[in-house]
């Protein structure tokens, strides 16, 4: 393992050992068996691993949307593992934008409105809102569409929206399942641009993925296999992934 | 704080947005809160009419009224110790004033005898039937709030001559005299003529309660000498008798219960009935008459709202069932909303408000079809007793948002307690 390129911000995330378990019916799922992980400030990581890995539950104990059944999580310092519903929904919010494979925008109200939900869940008065959410869909290039409504938008564009949605509190990290899943290429790689963008500009972004030319715009990538870490590597090396894609 | 004002907003604006978009569901969901506040409603101007009711018949009683009676007004379990009490003559009432009279500041001011027996009234071609028909003096003008639409009372010569006079109520007006003016026309009453002086002004009739509207007043001494029993002319063996009582106004009603002492003690001197006898006649006002009435009313009021009150609760069967609906195909968007920070309660509170705001507009809608029907009801059937009253108005909207937050609360809750994961993987 490479640890020329890695930066040396405070650490955002730090998990130890952490595993999580699942009842399905009679059967007990092991669906993480003990990871470890640390994301500093301003890393650009991608989530690798075949369906099954993993993948999916390591992101959403990321994203705060679970707890894990044991092993220490703390996020910017704060263990996560005590905290009750609320405490996850108001890490949910401050901490952490989404982005989803499926836009996730709500679809009778326009560009703004969902811009601005995060801010109204924060508690912020009307006026900063409007100018905040504005200024985020400026950001990601739909500065004159904020009025239209998610079906008034292309793909690409909605995903725009759902990125300035991430954007506009200040998160700790962006967190984005499959933000190129349901686009077409050419689109997918003005999203990954668009990334790209946020990542220089300073922000933390983890990305989960399977797909290796998606991967290849993080700086570091992470392998999962059967709840595991299997190859934790800076930047993308191309043979080792062709392996890990190979099996999905 | 600011932030749950923040949520509020945004809570009506869903609601507001998924109403529009599901236009025929909402309708046709709010219809069922429509029909239950047309139902809740109307039943509540019926039962505020029937206290109004109660009250307009009460008020011919007078509230500063006693009345000397064999039997009380009010149940009684040993009626054996009325039975065979003595009748309550006419006579008592001169006596009683002759007392009133010698009593320096005494409560009361004058008393009134009256008789009253069930007679047939003819006119031409025209016959009423079971006329309540009353005898008493001049005086009676006193304790009664009486008012002659026509004509007038007879006066104190004419009662104490025994004058063939009558003033009749407004509904035997109208029966014997349909399109004439029954002043100076002379009435046959149980084969008497008596000569038409006044008619009253219509009181509206209610539940069969007194009123003046199917009664005829005459001169007491008229009554005595022709409709008593030793009358030979009465031939009925039943009511031939007819019930008297004294009837004697107060001078301050706030001093009512003095008045009736003052009255007791006259009573017993009138009977002469010695220290350790009990009374023998009930002395009772209008209060007493109101509280065995008011059980009667409370029970048609607490009846017939529980009666519409489930087609209400049908209403907000059919609120809560929308409610589940809508929690269920908008599971995603549950789930991003937690994931973009929303807590329990405000997913709680957004539907609690979706549901009460459906059920509001169904309260207001149906607030105003009843206040219709209401207007249309009262001009088709005058005397049916309904009111539509601001209290109402309050108490119907406050009736909506309770059955909104109860039935919304099942589904909200469900929807508060949804596995952020879970919801996001929904589809």
């Amino acid at each position: 393992m490479s640890h020329v390129t890695r930066p040396t911000g405070p650490i955002v995330i730090d998990i130890e050992n952490i595993t999580k378990d699942y009842v399905m019916g009679e059967e007990i799922v092991r669906a993480l068996r003990g990871v470890t992980l640390q994301i500093r400030r301003n890393e650009y990581l991608a989530v690798m691993g075949p369906s099954g890995s993993g993948k999916s539950t390591l992101m959403n104990m990321l994203g705060c949307l679970d707890t894990p059944t044991s092993g220490r999580y703390e996020f910017n310092g704060r263990n996560v593992k005590e905290m009750d519903d609320d405490e996850l929904a108001a890490i949910r919010n401050r901490e952490i934008g989404f982005v989803f494979q499926t836009f996730n925008l709500l679809a009778r109200a326009n560009a703004l409105r969902n811009v601005e939900l995060p801010l109204i869940y924060a508690g912020i008065d009307p006026e900063t809102r409007q100018e905040r959410a504005t200024r985020a869909l400026n950001d990601v290039g739909l500065g004159d569409r904020i009025h239209h409504k998610p079906n008034e938008l292309s793909g690409g564009q909605r995903q725009r929206v759902a990125i300035a949605r991430a954007l506009v509190n200040n998160p700790s990290i962006i967190l984005a399942d499959e933000p190129t899943g349901n686009l077409d290429s050419k689109t997918g790689e003005e999203i990954m641009a668009l990334l790209e963008h946020l990542y220089q500009r300073g922000n933390t972004i983890i990305l989960v993925t399977h797909e290796r030319d998606i991967a290849a715009h993080a700086r570091r990538t992470i392998h999962l296999r059967d709840g595991l870490i299997e190859m934790d590597h800076a930047g993308f090396i191309p043979e080792l992934d062709l392996e890990t894609a190979a099996t999905t | 704080m600011k932030r749950f004002l923040y949520e509020l907003e945004e809570s009506w604006k869903i609601a507001a947005a998924q109403m529009r978009s599901n236009m025929t569901r909402s309708t046709l969901t709010a219809l069922g809160v429509i029909i239950g506040i047309i139902a809740v409603t109307l039943m509540g101007t019926a039962v505020n009419g029937i206290g109004i009711g109660f009250d307009k018949s009460m008020s011919v009683l007078g509230d500063d009224v006693l009345y000397v009676t064999q039997w009380p007004w009010k149940p009684v379990d040993d009626w054996w110790n009325y039975r065979d009490r003595k009748k309550i003559q006419t006579e008592y009432a001169e006596k009683v004033n002759r007392i009133i009279a010698a009593t320096p500041n005494s409560n009361l001011i004058v008393a009134v005898p009256t008789s009253s027996l069930m007679r047939s009234i003819k006119y031409g071609g025209n016959e009423v039937d079971n006329v309540f028909t009353l005898g008493t003096t001049s005086d009676f003008t006193v304790t009664s709030t009486i008012d002659c639409k026509e004509g007038r009372f007879f006066n104190e010569i004419e009662s104490r001559e025994g004058a063939q006079l009558v003033v009749i109520g407004y509904d035997v007006a109208d029966a014997l005299f349909p399109s004439e003016s029954p002043i100076g026309k002379s009435v046959l009453i149980n084969g008497q003529l008596f000569k038409v002086v006044g008619v009253n002004a219509r009181q509206g009739t209610f539940l069969g309660l007194f009123s003046w509207d199917s009664m005829v007043a005459i001169p007491l001494t008229a009554f005595n000498k022709y409709f008593s029993s030793k009358s030979a002319s009465d031939s009925r063996a039943d009511g031939a008798k007819g019930e008297s009582d004294v009837r004697v106004k107060v001078r301050d009603k706030k001093r009512l219960v003095e008045a009736k002492d003052e009255l007791t003690g006259i009573m017993r001197r009138v009977r002469g009935l010695q220290p350790e006898q009990r009374d023998d006649f009930s002395i009772n006002e209008q209060q007493a008459f109101k509280s065995t009435l008011d059980p009667v009313k409370n029970t048609i009021a607490f009846a017939g709202l529980f009666i519409t009150g489930l087609s209400l609760f049908v209403g907000a069967i059919g609120i809560m069932n929308i409610t589940f609906v809508s929690v269920k195909e908008r599971t995603k968007e549950i789930g991003t909303r937690k994931a973009l920070g929303a807590r329990r309660r405000t997913i709680l509170l957004q539907f609690l408000i979706e549901s009460t705001a459906l059920c509001l507009l169904g309260g207001f809608i149906g607030l105003i079809l009843a206040y219709f029907l209401c207007f249309g009801i009262g001009k088709a059937f005058p005397s049916f007793p309904i009111q539509f009253s601001i209290g109402l108005v309050v108490a119907s909207m406050v009736v909506s948002v309770l059955t909104g937050l109860v039935s919304g609360f099942a589904p909200a809750w469900t929807a508060s307690r949804l596995d952020p994961v879970t919801a996001l993987r929904y589809e």
